[in-house]
Order: C-alpha cells, then structure tokens, then sequence
C-alpha cells in the first residue's frame, strides 16, 4: 500500500511540474510569437519598408487623405494639409504637426491605419514618426515628416487612400490615470 | 442529490467524522465531493440561466427594453464565464469524482484531501465572479474570451474575474491531477487500462488537456492582469504589444478547452447506448484512439477562431484542413454509437432518450461546426448568431444533455430510488424541443447578418427572435422539472433501485449496493 502511496506521489509531482511548466509555456508564446512576425515580416509597422521599384506612372492620380487621432491623449496632433494628389512611384514626403499640451513631458506612440485596407501593403513608408516613441515635453510643438511612395501594383479600383495616425500614451511614463470604472 | 447520508452507513465501516454542515466542508469522501460539485455546477447553471433568460427577454423585441447595452454586455460575458467555468466544467468533475473510483475498482480518490480543496476553491470562485456585477462599474463585460484590449480598459470587476479564473484555473488543475493519477495507480487488480469503462479513458485524456492548458489561460488573464496594473505591455499596441496576441494565447487554451467540456460527455453517452442496446460497445478500442487524436489535434486548430484577424492565406489554410480533420475521429465516434445501436434491443428509458437526442443534435452543431471550419466562410458568419447557434448546439445539445444522460442513468445509484420515467421523459422531450425552437432560428440570424452580443437589431430579424426568446423561456421552465425529479429521488419518493437497476449494465459501479454506501471497494475486486 505504501509503494502505492509513494507511486502517487511521485506522479503528483510529475503533473504538477508539467503544470507549472505549461505556465510558463503560456508566457513563452509571447517572444515565440514576435519571432514569428519577424521572420514572416508580419505585422512590423514599426521599420521602414524596402522600396525596389520606384518607376513613376504618371498616367495614374491618386488622392491621399491625411488624417490623425489621438487616444486618451491630451496632445493636438494634426497634418499640415489635408490631402495631397500623388502618383503611384512618387516619392512624397507629408508632415504632421504635434503639441503637448500638458504641463508635463509625455511620451507617444502613433500607429498607422489604412483605408482601404488593402491598401496598407501597397503604402510603403521610408520614413516616419511612427517608427519610434516621441517624447513631448511640456508644450512643446513638433513637425514630422512621412516619406513614402505607393507601390504601383496598387490594385486599379483604389483611387483614394487615407492614412491614419493614432497617438497613443505610451504606459509608465506619466502618473497614473484614475479610469473611470466601467468604461469600455 | 445528497445520497448517503452517515446513518444509512453500515458495513464493517462507521462513519467517524463531524456531522451537519463540517462534515461536508471537511470531507475527504469521493462520493460526497462528487455530490458537492454537481449540486454547484447546478446552482450555477441556474445563475447562468437566469442571465441567459434576461438576455432572451432583452432580445424578444428590436430596441431597448429591459437592460442597458452595458449591462447587456455583463450578462453575455457573464454567461458565458458561469456557465463553462461553474457549471460544465464542474459537473464532469463531480460524476467523474462520483464514477471512477466506482468504474476502477478503487476505494478513493488518489489524493482525497486534495479533492476536498479542489472542491472548495470553486465556491470561492463563483462569490468572486458573480459578486463582480456588485463592484462599481460591475461585472467585466469583454466577453467570456477576455479579449485586450477590452479587458485591459475595463473597470474593477474585470480584476475580480481574473482572480476568479485563477482559482477555477487551479481547481480545475488539481481535479486533473487527481484523476490522472486515481485512474493510472489506483485500478482495482486485473482493470487493465484496455478494460476500462470509456468514460475513465476519455476523463483520463480530459484531465491530460486540463494540466495543459488550465495554466495557459492563468498566463494570458496574469498579463491582462500586469498590462492592467504593472505598466507592462503585452496588449497594448502603444508599449510595443498586440492585442492578437492576446487571441494566440487565449485559444491555445480555448480550442482544447472546447475538447475538455465535450470528451466527458462522449466518455457518458458511450457508457449509456451499450447499456439500453443490450450490445457491447462496437469498436472500443477505435473509441479510445479516436479521443486520443481528437485531444491531439485541438492543439493545432486554435487559430479558426481568428480568420479575421488578417492571417495569411497560407496560414488559414492550414488551420482550416486541421481543423476540419477533427471531424474524422469525431466522425468515428458517432458512427461507432450508431453501429452500437444497430440491430440491439434497444428500448428507450430517460438517459437513452438523453443520449440519442445527444447524438442527434450535437451531430448537428458538429457539422455547423465543420462549415465554419472553412475559412472563407467562417470569415462571413464571424460573430454573427450563427457561431452562436453553433457553439450552443454543441455545448448546451452536447455536453448538457450528455450530463443529464449521465444524471438519469446514474441516479438510481446515487440515490437508491428510481427516478420517475414519467417526469425523466417530460424533461427530455420539453428540453430537446425547446432546445431546437431557442437555437435553431439562430442559424439564420446568422446567415442574415445579425452579429452576437448587441442588445439591439434591425428589424428585420424580429421574428426569429421572437421565436428564440419563447423557446429560451421554455427551455429554462424546464429545466426546472429536472429539480423535482432529483428531489423526488432524494427524498425516497419512487421505486426502490435495485444493485443494477438497468436490465444489462455492466461495469463495476453496478456490483455495488444502490445507493452506493459510504465505502466502496475497501477491498479492491477481482477483474477477470
């Protein structure tokens, strides 16, 4: 009976070991998945995107919208002109403009959106704000510059792109926000 | 269903222990924690149901009556969390408390102090988790999945479901271990494992996928928990997280967990159609292979719940053949019970009722379940009422009526009366007809664009709705029937039960007396 016991236990262990272990597998998938958007380039908003070919087709006009949020930032953040008209090859540079209107420095990060959606993996930006943190300080106003060129194989039917920035407070660098309860 | 109680223990054995409510807090008797959880899965189904029915009653007719969008958002979310969480999960627990040591041959659980802490936890849990629509802002309303970066924003009640998760997350892991062990060690002599009753293999296979993937889903809801708190960024886009992976973590553990509450339920029925087929099981060993596969399999299909999350094509590809090569061993299993009942004498008392109407709708949701499989489609029906119907097919068709299959056929064991056939037969025909009027207009909701958890819709579907609502109402009436045939039970009122009340039942649990006395196989039986 006692080797029974002692059998038990030993497979007691064994399970809780397997258990703990698939903890820390849950953890795991985290620098597995990173690993995996970078092999795969999936996902990488935050480098620059290699350009091979920058023939420009003039024959083809296309309207780029610029437009910029914030969330839960206390920033003014807008582009420097609404809309530019560009043709697909053509390297065009944007700005946007950013002021922190706190009394305080604050760090941000902008995240590009794109409508259509499909149009995101024809936009290819040399060069952005959004490729690193901007750190603000207290009201202080800064111009950014976008670089990009729209990849000619953009499909036909697309005649008008909007580009989309959101800035988003980046954690720990500011005083703890007191959320109202319940918000969704 | 509290069935032995200290005087109607005899034997060579006198229950020692405090009496009143100590001795059910103190406990170490597998018989008696197995009540124990079934009487809490039942309380929490009923909680779970009365959300359900307010959500129903919210949805009877476009526009908003009865409960604010917010709070219609707690109660889908809470729903979902109560009923897999408190009442599935810990149901298949406590017949597999009450039914292996029985099944095996063994006197106990393996570790039966153990068992009783795993048990109360639970209660601990359920406070926690329901006690959260009280706290400001209430219960989390992020969906039962939890996704970030919802879960990161909400209130309070969000950190209360995260704790509660961790403690039905260890319960859950310490049951598991429990009947790995109970089932490797503890088999009486002779009860090879190719001799075991399926419901002790596919509850082994169960408590394997549970001590693997209970401690994910600890992992993903602590780094809510961190994002929420500790200025980490798992989630959060800005600190250089992703939500999505927040979905990867959550299905490794989800897609099993589907398998956790479902392979019980197969491991139920495949002991109930033998019994009133008056066939052995047709192709037992086919059975234990085919739940193997299936346990194998759900770790590589996770990524069908998140076709819209912009996958590539490649990678859809491959989760959409994974998945749908489930329904081979699948497939097995339900030809298998129907080659069982093939030519057998079958006749048609409550749990075989439970069990064909088991086969016959969850083999429903199973093939609705293979056409969202298919990644192009699926991409369409996404959170519409569609995956809804679907999901409900095979857990409330599924692993519900394997339950109540299961609760009839063992009652007479438990309890040592027989159950009424006339109340047993109402409860089945009321549950699976309402089941069908509840769930089946869903499909085309779905079909028609209506998406899931909005309190609101378009005109246009009012009827259905309607329809689904009635039957909602119906379905939860009954289940109220389920209470007066268990308490009538309780309380004596019936037929006595004989040792093996069903006419060819075989197994072990029926060499014993019924009601099951206090100790059970002290000297383990002889298995030839």
């Amino acid at each position: 009976m006692s080797t029974r016991a002692n059998d038990n236990r030993r497979l007691l262990v064994r399970l809780g070991i397997a258990a703990v272990a698939m903890f820390g597998f849950g953890f795991a998938l985290v620098p597995f998945y990173e690993a995996i958007c970078q092999v795969t380039g999936l996902r990488n908003i935050l480098q620059p995107d290699v350009v091979e070919n920058t023939q420009v087709d003039p024959s083809r006009q296309l309207t780029i919208e610029l437009d910029a949020n914030t969330h839960d930032l206390a920033w003014r953040f807008r582009p420097t002109q609404n809309s530019v008209d560009i043709h697909p090859g053509q390297l065009v540079e944007i700005t946007y403009e950013v002021t922190n209107t706190r009394d305080v420095a604050v760090t941000g990060q902008a995240v590009p959106s794109y409508g259509p959606q499909i149009a995101g993996d024809y936009f290819k930006k040399l060069n952005c704000f959004c490729f690193e943190k901007q750190t603000l300080a207290a009201g202080e106003t800064r111009v950014m510059p976008v670089l990009f060129v729209v990849d000619p194989k953009l499909p036909n039917d697309v005649h008008t792109i909007t580009l989309s920035y959101t800035f988003f407070e980046v954690e720990g660098t500011q005083a703890q926000k007191t959320a109202p309860a319940g918000r969704s | 269903m509290s069935a032995v109680t200290p005087d109607q223990v005899h034997d060579d054995h006198h229950h020692h222990g405090p009496t009143g409510l100590m001795r059910w807090i103190t406990t170490t008797n597998h018989k008696d924690i197995g009540t124990m959880y079934l009487i809490f899965s039942f309380i929490m189904f009923l909680s779970g149901g009365v959300m359900a029915l307010t959500i129903r009653a919210e949805l009877f007719k476009p526009g908003l009556q009865i409960v604010q969008p917010e709070f219609f958002n707690q109660l889908t979310t809470m729903h979902g969390l109560v009923m897999v969480f408190g009442a599935i999960m810990p149901a298949f627990v406590g017949f597999a408390n009450w039914m292996l040591p029985l099944m095996i041959g063994a006197s106990d659980m393996a570790f039966a102090r153990m068992n009783n802490w795993s048990f109360w936890l639970l209660p601990v849990a359920a406070i926690l988790l329901i006690g959260s629509f009280f706290v400001p802002g209430g219960a989390t309303a992020a969906g039962w999945t939890l996704y970030a970066p919802l879960s990161v924003q909400m209130g309070m009640g969000m950190d209360l479901t995260i704790f509660a998760v961790h403690i039905m997350g260890i319960s859950s892991i310490m049951g598991a271990i429990n009947i790995v062990v109970t089932v490797l060690n503890m088999r009486a002599p002779g009860m090879t494992m190719m001799k075991m009753p399926l419901f002790c293999w596919t509850w082994l296979i169960t408590a394997y996928l549970l001590i693997a993937v209970m401690p994910v889903l600890a992992g993903a809801v602590t780094m809510i928990l961190t994002d929420r708190h500790f200025g980490t960024s798992f989630f959060n886009a800005a600190g250089g997280g992703d939500p999505v992976l927040y979905q990867h973590v959550f299905w490794f553990f989800g897609h099993p967990e589907v398998y956790i509450m479902i392979l019980p339920a197969f491991g139920i029925v495949s002991e109930i159609i033998p019994t009133f087929a008056r066939k052995p099981l047709f192709g037992y060993a086919s059975m234990v292979y085919a739940t193997a596969s299936i346990a194998i399999l759900s770790f590589v299909v996770w990524a069908h719940h998140m076709f819209t999350t912009g996958m590539p094509a490649e990678t859809q590809l491959f989760f959409m053949y994974a998945t749908m090569l489930i329904a081979v061993p699948t497939g097995v299993k339900v030809f298998n019970w129907v080659a069982t009942m093939w030519r057998g004498s079958m006749t048609f008392e409550t749990p075989m009722l439970w069990a064909t109407g088991f086969i016959f709708v969850f083999t429903m949701g199973g093939f609705t379940g293979l056409i969202c499989a298919i990644a192009p489609i699926d991409i369409q029906v996404q959170d519409t009422y569609y995956v809804v119907a679907h999901f409900h097919y095979v857990l409330v068709a599924g692993s519900l009526f394997a339950l109540f299959a299961g609760a009839y056929y063992w009652l007479p064991k438990w309890t040592g009366v027989m159950y009424s056939e006339f109340i047993g037969k109402l409860h089945f025909w009321c549950s699976i007809i309402f089941f069908n009027i509840t769930f089946f207009p869903m499909h085309f909701l779905g079909l028609a664009g209506m998406p899931r958890r909005i309190p609101d819709y378009a005109l246009q579907f009012a009827d259905f709705n309607a329809l689904a609502s009635v039957g909602a109402f119906g379905f939860g009436l009954s289940q109220l029937i389920f209470i007066v045939a268990v308490v009538k039970c309780v309380r004596g009122d019936g037929k006595k039960a004989a040792a093996s009340p069903w006419e060819d039942a075989q197994g072990l649990e029926w060499t014993v007396p019924s009601p099951a006395p206090h100790h059970t196989f002290e000297i383990p039986p002889v298995v030839k």
